[in-house]
């Protein structure tokens, strides 16, 4: 048994983290952070050389045609490095939705432009208040246009195309909704950008009207296509989350080594220590969930709906945790502008969220976990 | 990444498998698959003596103490076969719980510092569980600060003489040997004057007590050494090395314990799984299914955390730091899943008499065992102190008794 990633795979992360450290400092963060610019484009573009948007879309496509174990260390680096780039609904998103349920031409149009990072791509889910259901998807489909309002979406005010989940049908069940393609340069949309929890990733609210839009997958099968994008992206977002949670333990921990207080060191007090052995025991639990999720990705195991949730939740738990805990570990500096904590504390409360906020999944685990038992 | 045996590991798991399957106690098979925390009996027979006669019978067979030299009554194993013995072990594996005192701390002791001819004659017994071994650390005085015992050991010619007391020996009652950690200088500073020994728990002298614990059970004792005579060829290490010697049976303990710890969580879900409440399922409520959420991915947390260092081994690697997390996660657990099935059955959870109360008390057993877990093997407190210390490399912690001598350190608090 190898229950953990390969040579290459970490030597991948090795250079991701390379990588990243020379092109994304803090300070190039705080340029976005800032409001001075809406994502880093030089990243974004280096990303691309790196063949890192595209490592896991297949060669044919013109991606690395790598796999998903690979995204996954990547992804770490790039919680790590609080990364102000469309990552998550470009690659995890926008790309796993074309992969599972486009047609040869709309993979062929809008992956190869992901992998070169010409096309920034969204989701758009969200109308407002609430989790991900059916019965939240109001924006209506009808004669290939789409009306309606999808609030927030991710990344929406630069994203070049977005997958729009509509309503097809009233029945009250799943088959109502269906997914669409929708070229948010071709008109018939409006965006607003939303100040929110976590600058360095844009939200939006898209207005539709009278839209043209194309399907993606076929009619009626949206909602079981959306709920196999989440769970990959729950897989995925949880390796950013363990990235950024290891971060934040560190910070914390290094901060405790210089800082003396009192005549000595404040990681010699208990309380300051115990606090950081409790990061380190939520950011370990955090990480073996996250490798169950990223296994079962990979092979598309029947485990995945389960290993989703669960690494979701841990990993959503832990980098909430570091996070917090590591503005405390620092005290009145943590708090200021200046210190970079608040970037990791504002990623990890915005991350918390995305997919569906923590009950919601908490909610999927046991369900999925039943069915497991009733099998 | 895969969850695959080597061709080597599946044909030691098939061998492991057969005998197991010919040859365990079946007849005991679902009542150790149902006994969990602070409920492990039998109903109709000792579970010492069939604890007993199943080591008996895997060490005849060559299945006892699998990762030891094959000429002190092991297997000479690799690691990862004897996760693997312990996968396929299963429910029997309980059956172990009496030796691993002996077998987890009190033999790898003895194999790093006793006499060949010793090794030779105590360590097959102990791995056949002929002999039952105990360890006799703590004191009175010196429970998570153990370097502060006070157990005096005085030479006399070739024989050491032994007063003094020790406390929480798990076991001591049905044990034949034990390692014991003395002060043999107190007039120097407390970690250096101790001294390790072994010795027959039968000795004129010796004298057990049984705690009764706050469960009301007696897993631990007291015990009293007057005048007890040990010959100096049963000292492990040097005269005032005692720490160095203990530090390798503490390291063993910690390993030992934190494997495959009990979270209460399946226990729990399967409870959960068929209970109703006034207003329906259980499995149904939202509170009920937030909590065991929470719960679930510490336990799958820990099992994977576990499974990563299986892999290492399986790999011939040392594991990293991160099982260290086991007990303390799977301590504190155990008793807040005990506490919340109790709170689920409302006033009837004050019921615990196996007949009368819901799953035959199963989860009331669990509560009151549970604190002894958050304290045994090192306290949540020492534990988070070895994570900081040890794996996060934070300062240790300012000791005001260091470089005095022992018999200068206060005794009193106030």
């Amino acid at each position: 048994m190898n229950f953990d990633f390969s040579d290459d795979q970490k030597q991948l992360r090795d250079q991701a983290r390379k990588f990243l450290a020379e092109k994304c400092s803090p300070k190039a963060v705080r340029v976005v952070l800032d409001g001075k610019a809406p994502y880093d484009k030089d990243l974004w573009k280096g990303l691309a050389e790196m063949g890192f948007l595209g490592v896991a879309i297949p060669e044919e496509f013109g991606g690395a045609g790598a796999g998903h174990l690979e995204l996954c260390v990547i992804a770490e680096e790039m919680g790590r490095a609080n990364a102000p780039v469309p990552f998550s609904s470009t690659v995890y998103l926008a790309a796993e939705a074309l992969l599972i349920a486009g047609s040869e031409a709309q993979k062929k149009k809008w992956l190869p432009a992901i992998a070169s990072g010409e096309a920034i791509g969204t989701l758009a889910l969200f109308e407002g208040k609430g989790n991900p259901s059916p019965k939240n998807v109001k924006l209506t489909a009808a004669n290939g246009v789409l009306n309606g309002v999808k609030k927030p979406v991710p990344d929406g005010a630069i994203a070049d195309f977005a997958v729009v989940a509509a309503r097809t049908g009233s029945s009250g069940r799943d088959a109502d909704i269906s997914l669409f393609l929708v070229d948010l340069k071709a008109g018939g949309v409006e965006v607003k950008g939303l100040t929110n929890l976590d600058p360095t990733r844009g939200q939006a609210e898209i207005t539709f009207r009278d839209c043209k839009a194309e399907p993606l997958g076929a009619a009626g099968e949206g909602w079981g296509i959306l709920t196999e994008v989440l769970d990959r992206a729950a897989v995925l977002c949880a390796f950013e989350q363990v990235g950024g949670a290891d971060r934040a333990l560190e910070m914390g921990r290094d901060y405790a080594l210089d800082r003396i207080a009192f005549g000595r060191p404040i990681g010699s007090f208990q309380a300051v220590k115990h606090m950081l052995a409790d990061m380190y025991v939520s950011a370990t639990l955090a990480r073996s969930n996250s490798y169950y999720g990223a296994w079962a990705l990979s092979t598309n195991a029947a485990e995945l709906p389960e290993a989703a949730a669960a690494a979701r939740i841990s990993a959503t738990q832990a980098f909430q945790h570091c996070a917090k805990n590591n503005i405390q570990v620092h005290g009145g500096m943590g708090f200021t502008w200046e210190f970079d904590c608040h970037m990791y504390y504002r990623r990890a409360n915005a991350m918390a969220l995305g997919l569906g906020s923590l009950s919601y999944w908490e909610d999927q685990l046991i369900d999925r976990m039943r069915k497991k038992n009733a099998a | 990444m895969n969850f695959d045996d080597t061709p080597q590991e599946a044909e030691f798991r098939a061998t492991a498998r057969a005998w197991i399957s010919a040859n365990a106690p079946k007849q005991y098979e679902d009542e150790l698959r149902k006994s969990s925390l602070g409920r492990t009996q039998l109903k109709n027979a000792n579970i010492l003596e069939v604890a007993k006669a199943w080591q008996k019978k895997k060490a005849d067979a060559g299945w006892a103490c699998l990762h030891w030299p094959k000429e002190y009554g092991g297997r000479g194993a690799s690691p990862i076969e004897r996760v693997i013995w312990q996968q396929e072990e299963g429910p029997f594996g309980k059956l172990s719980h009496m030796f691993i005192i002996g077998h987890g701390m009190c033999g790898p002791t003895m194999m790093a510092f006793a006499r060949e001819e010793h090794k030779r004659k105590y360590l097959p017994p102990l791995a056949s569980g002929e002999n039952v071994w105990c360890q006799l650390f703590s004191e009175p005085a010196g429970g998570s600060d153990v370097a502060g015992l006070r157990t005096r050991a005085e030479k006399d010619g070739d024989e050491w003489i032994i007063n003094g007391q020790k406390i929480w020996t798990s076991g001591a009652h049905y044990s034949d040997y034990g390692i014991l950690l003395t002060r043999t200088d107190p007039t120097v500073p407390k970690h250096k004057g101790l001294t390790m020994f072994f010795l027959d728990m039968k000795s004129p002298g010796v004298e057990v007590r049984p705690i009764k614990q706050a469960s009301g059970a007696s897993d631990f004792n007291e015990v009293y050494f007057t005048n007890v005579r040990i010959p100096d060829h049963q000292r492990l290490g040097e005269v005032g090395d005692g720490w160095n010697v203990s530090l390798t049976t503490l390291m063993n303990e910690r390993m030992s314990i934190g494997a495959g710890v009990a979270t209460g969580f399946p226990e729990l879900f399967e409870y959960c799984s068929s209970l109703m409440l006034d207003d329906g399922p259980a499995i149904e409520d939202r509170a009920v299914r937030s909590k065991l959420a929470n719960w679930a991915v510490k336990a799958s947390g820990l099992r994977y955390t576990s499974m990563r260092a299986i892999s290492a081994l399986s790999k011939g690697e040392r594991p990293g730091p991160e099982n260290s997390i086991g007990k303390l996660v799977a301590g504190a657990m155990i008793q807040d899943v005990a506490t919340y099935a109790l709170d689920l059955q409302g006033a009837a959870g004050v019921v615990s008499g196996p007949e009368d109360a819901e799953v035959a008390g199963r989860f009331q057993a669990m509560l009151l065992r549970a604190p002894g877990t958050r304290v045994e093997g090192g306290t949540d407190e020492i534990m988070r102190n070895v994570i900081a210390e040890r794996v996060l490399g934070l300062p240790g912690d300012i000791r005001v008794d260091k470089d005095v001598p022992f018999n200068k350190i206060p005794t009193k608090g106030r």
